[in-house]
């Protein structure tokens, strides 16, 4: 068991002995400064393998190969995107607000990076502490809004400013489902820490682990939030703000060269951070899915799950079609909100009934009735739904 | 007085100053923005975490996206002229009379001569046992008023859906 103890803590180890070398007033200031590269390099390069999983496994998924080309079975493919980024020239337009265009990615990546600030990658592995990080982890993304806005506005065309009006509507629409789905968490955990949730989660009966999404109100909880962190970071099938067939690129349309990848960053970089809170929040963080696998290190388990959470987010994009805007917005406020609330009224229950099979059934009623009641009852233009028969397909 | 607070009252200082002077509208609120950020730090700075980012949160990503938000949609964005006053001297006589006026009113009030209570703790945990213990009837009512508002605002949205959009 020690020697599990030792790897899991390695980092931690390597850390204060590093430190061990700088003079003692320094010391917090060389502990921050290594934590906060350490985060930027490992994410960074997770970015870089997720764009070649998500162009490897898209390809699969469309019966084609992929990038194959550079290096062996294409794995290069990430540096060499990131010279012909680095070396394009950068084209700015005439009409441009330069100061504002020029600010614009950096927000976005900025933001994407301070959300990492929260998120405890391991046993002990979280960069700080809050007591609010939960809060924090919302302050943050929130700021995302604003960049985009800059970028689409500061470009000074048409196409540019729809894809910010778009990415500004839907954010704001899906950041209130996402907030509530959170909330549901924090009603039970009774803290705003996500060092503290985590750990509240990392207990066992027998093999199975306290995870709060192995409960009714955390597995709904877990959907509704996965579903918004989709919109949030503008992913298929809420990809409309960049939707290339109708506004070609979207609110970076008129950025080349690295400011374009600083974009490219940000979204990735959002998209794993909404994935890493989704596993703080409702996974279980760092703890290990059996009581009996806990001699794997608590890090490996955290990337293990992130890692999930992205190809889950691949196969949507090369699964799903794009929805309409009026289809986003129905989903957003008709179907997820109310679920959020009805989720909220069933944490409560769950929190004060008494432990037994009898919670279970309630709770479980209380989310599974509202579900298909709501989601028979939205009117999509008049439309029912129902299984699509295709005439001549089948 | 710390180096990390006189940067954080400059950057503040200077957003708002700016969110005043620019001529562009969206230049102001991005100013404006980074002066509501700026004091975001300063909570931050002053171990209250929680106002520090609820300001960040309501401020930054709600105040500031509804004032852009309803820029976009009405106004043109394009700068305005200058609107074309000569009265200059004379609002600088008056501001500098009624700062003079203010200043010599609270320094005679005494106010200097009071000595500060000691910081309250603002830290979550307190926030919460004071909002549920003693708060709880304003807060509850707040809550009511918020979800009905948001419950409203689905149903009146949900009622005009046939036909057309």
């Amino acid at each position: 068991m020690t020697r599990a103890v030792a790897v899991d803590q390695m980092f931690v180890t390597l850390n204060h002995a590093l430190v061990a070398y700088v003079p003692a007033v320094w010391r917090p200031l060389a502990s921050a400064v290594l934590g906060v590269v350490t985060v930027m390099v490992v994410f960074l390069t997770l970015f870089a393998l997720t764009v070649l999983l998500e162009r490897k496994g898209l390809g699969r998924m469309q019966n084609r190969y992929g990038p194959n080309r550079v290096g062996p079975w294409g794995i290069l493919q990430p540096v060499a995107d990131g010279i012909k980024a680095i070396i394009k020239e950068d084209v700015v337009p005439q009409s441009a607000d330069h100061a504002v265009h020029f600010l614009a990615p950096v927000l976005i990546v900025v933001a994407a990076f301070l959300n990492y600030a929260v998120i405890p990658v391991g046993r002990g592995m979280a960069l700080t502490d809050l007591n609010a990080g939960v809060l924090f982890f919302f302050a943050i993304s929130s700021m995302v809004e604003l960049g985009v806005f800059m970028a689409g506005w500061a470009s000074r065309s048409k196409y540019s400013l729809f894809g910010a009006m778009r990415a500004i509507a839907q954010m704001i629409s899906y950041e209130v489902p996402m907030l509530l789905a959170a909330t549901a968490t924090v009603m039970v955990a009774g803290t705003l820490s996500t060092t503290r949730i985590v750990e509240m989660q990392a207990t066992y009966t027998g093999q199975i682990p306290h995870w709060f999404v192995l409960t009714p109100w955390g597995f709904t909880g877990f959907c509704l939030f996965m579903v918004a962190a989709t919109a949030e970071s503008n992913r298929s099938p809420f990809d409309l703000p960049e939707g290339e067939s109708e506004i070609v690129a979207g609110y970076f349309i008129e950025y080349s060269g690295f400011k374009f990848a600083l974009f490219f960053i940000g979204e990735y970089l959002g998209m794993m951070a909404t994935s890493a809170m989704a596993i703080t929040l409702f996974l279980g963080g760092w703890s290990a899915p059996l009581a009996c696998l806990q001699w794997f290190p608590t890090w490996g388990w955290f990337f293990v799950k992130l890692v999930a959470l992205l190809c889950g987010f691949i196969w949507m994009r090369g699964t799903l079609p794009r929805l309409r805007m009026d289809q986003l917005m129905n989903f957003s406020w008709k179907f997820l909100l109310p679920m959020t609330l009805v989720n909220l009224v069933a944490t409560g229950l769950w929190r004060f009934l008494p432990v037994g099979w009898e919670r279970w059934l309630i709770c479980g009623a209380l989310v599974v009735v509202p579900y298909a009641l709501l989601g028979r009852s939205i009117n999509w233009q008049g439309r029912k739904v129902a299984v699509r028969r295709y005439r001549y397909a089948e | 007085m710390t180096i990390g607070f006189l940067i954080l009252a400059i950057v503040t200082m200077a957003g708002v100053v700016a969110a005043m002077s620019m001529r562009h509208l969206i230049h102001c609120v991005l100013a404006l923005t980074l002066g509501f950020a700026g004091l975001a730090m300063l909570y931050l700075q002053l171990e209250a975490q929680f106002v520090g980012l609820t300001q960040l949160l309501v401020y930054v990503g709600g105040v500031a996206i509804l004032a852009v938000f309803a820029i976009m949609t009405t106004h043109s964005s394009e700068p305005v002229a200058r609107p074309g006053t000569s009265y200059w001297l004379g609002g600088c006589v008056v501001a500098t009379a009624v700062f003079i006026l203010l200043a010599h009113a609270i320094e005679k009030s005494g106010v200097g001569a009071r000595t500060m209570p000691a910081a309250p703790v603002g830290g979550v945990k307190e926030i919460g046992v004071a909002l549920m213990s003693g708060y709880i009837l304003p807060l509850e009512i707040v809550g009511l008023l918020l979800t009905a508002a948001l419950v409203g605002a689905v149903v009146v949205a949900t009622g005009e859906g046939s036909g057309k959009r």
